[in-house]
């Protein structure tokens, strides 16, 4: 780890004057406001910590919902059993857990099956979790609480401060680097003394571990949790979509592609309920084939360009 | 002298084809070892066996009387054996630093911050590229990006350096400066092994050589012997010319 120079602290003052102001959004504004706010905060959490993983190797996990899942049903059992505090970070172990396992099972082979297997894992804890209730009896869970939408956006906001400190401090590490040289090539990772499975699985714990928090701090808004609602695969495609949309060059990408899209999707549900699946595709393709670098790429390249015309000056 | 580097009985099958057959020779400290044969006939697959690209489908290989046989590639460069690729392998996103870097922050050595900078630049004068670490991939001609493939194995401070084919494709004055070059890693008293198909390059640089033909050891001895033996003549030229 190398010392701060002054950018460093500005960038890190500035992180935090943001993070203030965004904080007072439940005191200044209405309902409504408040309800984006935190759909915004969530996206911005689960689509940053799944681009420290994915963005630097290039694995598509569509593993979110499962994580998140689990971390809402952590919140919707324990909360009968346990102070609500202390399911935040049991949530988190569980959902990094997962995500080793997974990571020890996949992250061996190609990217494509990873992709499909983390597809499937969100499948099949769903429908584990419904057999479950099939055969116990119950539909579903109620999780009551005294925690507001307010309380709710404050741990958000916490909790991606936590994640951009966390991405921001691997950045700057062996492990960061180490996983920038495993997204050009693996093999020449492997040659230049990289234990490549180690590296990956320890990153791919951190979107495990995230979203399994995220779940268990939204599952109160939910009030009745089911698998159906808590394991949406439409959870993990948004997340991708987000990141790539941002990109996931820089640690703010996806923050910059969570805000204008969250905004696009509440005009998408509102005017189109019945197409959202299809119009999901529509923007996946659109992002992909328009802007595979995301808004990142398209401000690095215009830099770059600006710096180009400078030197000819 | 002592063997630095052992292959004993080294095999490699693909289903039903041997690529490796058998394979044993030694290599001792600071010497050119020159492992040379028609294409096809196995020499890349033996590279790739000793630093463990591949899995041995038979045999041993140790280094410095312990074996490696059944370590992982990232554990056999840990323990300083290094190699280039026979089509260039560089980091396409990263910078010319950045890539000398990968081998000083994760090779034998292990540096990190300003020392892995530090190393990195060195290896990178070393190799005649001083100065032009903010350059991109996409930047670089042919010979330089061999030259920074060549100085990211040196960054990670290799004991034993594996080059595949390095020398290819070059013109009579890049191939001039790097017979140079690949002397000097011995003359610092590092151990060569290389794939070679230039000839020139063969005599003046390597100190024993071993053939190979159809995967198997045809001949061992220095460059005048084995180049000079019938069955070498055989493999290369035929059975008609020889």
């Amino acid at each position: 780890m190398t010392a701060l120079s002054p950018r460093d602290w500005g960038n890190l003052a500035l992180c935090a004057i943001a993070l203030i102001i965004a904080a007072c959004l439940p005191l200044s504004s209405g309902a409504y406001n408040l309800t984006i706010g935190v759909t915004i905060a969530m996206y911005t959490v689960l689509a940053t910590s799944w681009a420290l993983f994915s963005g630097p190797t290039h694995y598509i996990s569509l593993a979110t919902a499962a994580f998140f899942g689990v971390g809402a049903y952590v919140t919707g059992i324990g909360i009968q059993h346990l102070p609500y505090w202390t399911l935040l970070p049991i949530a988190g172990v569980i959902g990094a857990v997962m995500a080793a396992l997974v990571g020890l099972a996949t992250l061996r082979l190609s990217g494509v099956y990873f992709v499909i297997f983390t597809l499937g894992l969100a499948e099949f804890v769903r429908q584990a979790i419904t057999w479950i209730q099939n055969i116990s009896g119950t539909k579903g869970i109620y999780v009551l609480t005294q925690i507001t939408e307010a309380h709710i956006y404050w741990q958000l906001l916490g909790l991606a401060a936590l994640v951009w400190l966390l991405g921001w401090l691997i950045g700057r590490s062996r492990l960061g680097f180490a996983l920038r040289i495993i997204g050009d090539d693996e093999q020449v990772a492997r040659d230049s003394g990289i234990n490549t499975a180690r590296a990956k699985i320890l990153l791919f714990m951190v979107p495990g571990a995230v979203a399994a928090i995220t779940g268990a701090i939204l599952a109160p808004r939910y009030v009745y949790l089911e698998p159906a609602l808590a394991f949406t695969p439409m959870l993990s495609f948004q997340v991708v979509i987000m990141a790539l949309l941002g990109g996931t060059g820089r640690l703010w990408g996806p923050l910059v592609g969570v805000i204008p899209f969250t905004f696009l999707w509440e005009g998408i549900s509102a005017s189109f309920p019945n197409q959202t699946t299809l119009l999901l595709g529509v923007c996946f393709l659109v992002i992909v084939y328009l802007l595979p670098k995301g808004f990142v790429g398209l401000i690095d390249a215009a830099r770059r360009r600006m710096r180009n015309s400078e030197g000819f000056a | 002298m002592t063997a630095l580097l052992s292959l004993r009985g080294v095999t490699k099958r693909f289903g039903g084809l041997v690529a490796v057959n058998r394979m044993d020779f030694d290599v001792t400290e600071h010497q050119i070892l020159g492992l040379i044969g028609p294409n096809g006939s196995g020499k890349s697959t033996t590279l790739n066996l000793i630093s463990g690209a591949f899995p041995l489908s038979a045999g041993s290989i140790s280094l410095r009387g312990q074996p490696i046989t059944h370590l992982q590639a990232q554990d056999i460069a840990r323990r300083g054996i290094a190699r280039t690729f026979q089509l260039v392998r560089l980091l396409p996103s990263m910078t010319v630093m950045e890539n000398v870097k990968a081998g000083a922050v994760f090779g034998h050595r292990r540096h990190w911050g300003h020392e892995a900078e530090a190393v990195a630049e060195a290896m990178l004068e070393k190799v005649g590229m001083g100065g032009r670490g903010h350059m991109t991939v996409g930047q670089l001609t042919y010979i330089d990006t061999k030259r920074v493939e060549l100085a990211r194995v040196l960054a990670g401070e290799p004991r034993v350096v594996l080059l595949d084919e390095w020398l290819a494709g070059l013109n009579p004055t890049e191939l001039e400066e790097g017979i140079h070059l690949i002397r000097s890693l011995r003359d610092e008293g590092r151990t060569v092994i290389l794939v070679e198909h230039v000839m020139d390059a063969i005599r003046s640089l390597c100190d024993r050589c071993v053939v190979m033909a159809a995967g198997t050891k045809i001949a061992e001895g220095t460059p005048t012997e084995v180049l000079s033996d019938p069955a070498v003549i055989r493999a290369y030229l035929g059975d008609d010319d020889a």
